[in-house]
């Protein structure tokens, strides 16, 4: 029968083959998937990058479905988040797992980005990987600030307020600046409607298409390891590194465990403490948005506070401005101030260790004053460790110089 | 240099409250903790009924359904009609107030602030101890002040119950010349309807009563969250297994 539909001239291999004359299908999968090969040594730190799609999911879903109940505008925000709480069929699980998503997109990619500090994951050839994963960052950030004003409340209306008011410091084009980001000579009903439209749309978008770039860039060099080897180099007979194995289904076995873990995580906070003690939902932010009443101490959220001490540590506000900025970005130079050899901390020597030791701490430090009343004990031991965060990265170049690295094998270090 | 009044405005308003907390802290009334129990049904049956006597006059709840309140607290729609729901008709009305909002800020200085939210914006505590902290000043238009909110514009609401106190403050003066004023205690002026523990059981009442309309999906959410990880529990035996089984030839 098939020799006979073949001489008709009927097309043979079935609906894929259909399919893969007209789109590459079986190969892309192929080449992302089943025969995208990644080192089996892959650890605890390696789980944070699928994580991150997985809170990425989340947000996406949970956002479509509050989008349709909720309302852009100064008069009815507030209102229509309680609306979505109490009124809307399962309404308050998505705005709790819409909330719990935010925090928790921070700490996997920031957990996601030390993996890469670890590792020397940044070196080359993976600088683009690292640069294009530094604007994802950027466009985090920008996009949950912006979400966070959408729920109308003090504390969405105040920590605008200030952070907005910062691009004043900029001189000439300051002021016109914030008018252009506020829409308004305050923040009113116009700077909501606008930042609702960011946030939905335009930042979504650009956070889509920058991760999208991101994995095409990492599955065209490969993933790191933490041993800093490259694969690649040791191939076998068929072509595939002999320290590496598929994505699927090896890779992605693990992650579903990785990912089940972090579900109950999430879930622990989401259904037992969705506010996380005023940490992930603050409580001057369940008193609707008041022009008239400035709450007594105005705090962004934890994910900014490590940048926001830096910007309060310094007396000027222009600098402290520029500081803020820096602080956000040097991490961008990383695969150029680092100068080691060898990427991976396990073979790198104790100054190295040392240094980002301090650096973890300091992260964290900067973090919990950026919290706290702006007191001056906690803004010298916020300018202590400003300086440090700042040294951390400047001096690199040098201490990575001079630091003492170990030989690094051959192959990875695995134990089945 | 609009922003330069605004941010001096901020500062202004800042340094106001800071020197009020100060006040308060410096007043030295550490607070009590309200000690509520959001799954004793009883307690928020009694909360929403002082709600409705005592509160509703003059404050709203305008995100809570009459509907939801009887769906949580076991109440049926004749109870709710009976009971709790004096000026509204139908049980899917949120809490109203009758008193015009306008005519409230001009009688009070502030129009009294909606309480849907007031437990989870300022914390239980807060709300328990802001009740108990009545008292008399001659000075306040009200005839009372506050210790937990000093100089509210709310009149001591509840004062037939609890009768009038007066606050024992001493003043410390401070060897740079400032004064530090210390918050002693309570004395009891007139008695009200209830002793003091039958008060405290009625305010905590109050405020379990007001945590629970903050968040009415509260109990709720926790039953539901331990079957979650319950069931993640056990999806996570499975998938442990299969990477086992998947893994079994990477040496």
């Amino acid at each position: 029968m098939a020799r006979i539909e073949a001489e008709v001239g009927k097309p043979q291999g079935g609906l894929m083959k259909w399919i893969d004359d007209r789109f590459p299908f079986t190969a892309t999968m192929k080449y992302h998937v089943t025969e995208y090969y990644a080192s089996k040594n892959f650890n605890f730190w390696y789980v944070f990058g699928v994580l991150a799609f997985v809170v990425l999911f989340i947000q996406l879903f949970t956002g479509i479905f509050l989008t349709m109940n909720y309302k852009p505008a100064a008069a009815d925000a507030f209102a229509s988040v309680e609306y979505i709480m109490r009124d809307v069929e399962w309404g308050w699980l998505l705005r709790y797992m819409h909330s719990t998503g935010a925090s928790f997109f921070f700490i996997v990619v920031y957990l996601h980005m030390f993996r890469a500090m670890l590792y020397g994951s940044y070196k080359k050839p993976r600088e683009l990987i690292w640069i294009i994963g530094m604007l994802i960052f950027l466009v985090l950030m920008a996009e949950a600030f912006a979400g966070y004003l959408l729920p109308w409340g003090q504390m969405s209306y105040w920590g605008a307020q200030v952070i907005i008011s910062l691009f004043g410091a900029i001189p000439w084009v300051g002021d016109a600046l914030v008018e252009i980001i506020r829409g308004d000579y305050s923040i009113s009903d116009i700077t909501l409607n606008r930042f609702f439209a960011l946030h939905v749309i335009a930042l979504p978008l650009a956070l889509i298409g920058l991760i999208f770039v991101h994995i095409v860039a990492l599955h065209e060099v490969g993933s790191n390891n933490p041993d800093g080897i490259e694969i690649k180099k040791n191939k076998g007979a068929d072509g595939v590194p002999l320290d590496g194995i598929a994505f699927h289904p090896y890779h992605t076995s693990k992650d579903l465990v990785a990912i089940i873990v972090f579900l109950m995580i999430f879930s622990s906070v989401v259904f037992f403490a969705p506010d996380m003690g005023g940490y992930f939902l603050e409580h001057a932010n369940f008193e609707p948005a008041n022009l008239t009443a400035t709450p007594e101490h105005i705090a962004p959220v934890w994910y900014f506070t490590p940048f926001y001490a830096i910007l309060r540590a310094v007396p000027d506000k222009l600098w402290g401005f520029i500081l803020f900025g820096l602080s956000v970005l040097l991490p961008l130079f990383l695969p150029w101030l680092d100068r080691s050899r060898v990427k991976s901390i396990r073979y790198r020597g104790w100054i190295y260790k040392s240094a980002l030791s301090i650096f973890v701490v300091t992260f964290f430090s900067l973090g919990m004053l950026g919290m706290m009343p702006a007191e001056p004990i906690y803004v010298l031991a916020a300018r202590v460790f400003s300086v440090i965060y700042f040294a951390f990265f400047l001096l690199m170049p040098y201490y990575t110089t001079i630091d003492k690295t170990k030989p690094v094998p051959e192959r990875v270090v695995y134990h089945a | 240099m609009l922003k330069l009044t605004r941010i001096a405005s901020i500062l202004v308003i800042n340094a106001c409250f800071a020197s009020l907390s100060a006040f308060a802290a410096g007043g030295g009334a550490a607070m009590e903790s309200a000690n509520i129990d959001p799954d004793n049904i009883n307690s928020l049956q009694r909360g929403a009924a002082n709600f409705m006597n005592y509160c509703s006059g003059c404050h709203s709840a305008q995100y809570v359904r009459f509907a939801t309140i009887g769906k949580d607290l076991d109440l049926s729609d004749e109870m709710l009609v009976e009971n709790l729901m004096f000026n509204a008709e139908k049980t899917f009305e949120t809490i109203q107030t009758s008193m015009p909002a306008n005519d409230a800020a001009r009688w009070y200085g502030k129009a009294p602030p909606d309480l849907s939210l007031m437990a989870r914006a300022k914390g239980a505590d807060h709300v328990y101890n802001f009740l108990k902290g009545f008292y008399v000043d001659t000075d306040s238009p009200s005839g009372v002040d506050n210790l937990q909110l000093p100089g509210t514009s709310m009149p001591h609401v509840l004062w037939e119950l609890q009768g009038y106190q007066a606050a024992r403050f001493t003043d410390h003066n401070n060897d740079d010349g400032s004064v530090t004023t210390t918050f002693e205690g309570f004395e009891q002026l007139t008695v009200g309807k209830m002793d003091s523990e039958d008060y405290d059981e009625f305010v905590r009442d109050t405020v379990n009563f007001l945590a629970y309309i903050a968040e009415p999906v509260r109990s709720e959410r926790r039953k539901l969250g331990v079957w979650v990880l319950m069931f993640l529990a056990f999806f996570l035996i499975l998938s442990r297994m299969l990477k086992k089984q998947i893994w079994k030839d990477v040496k």
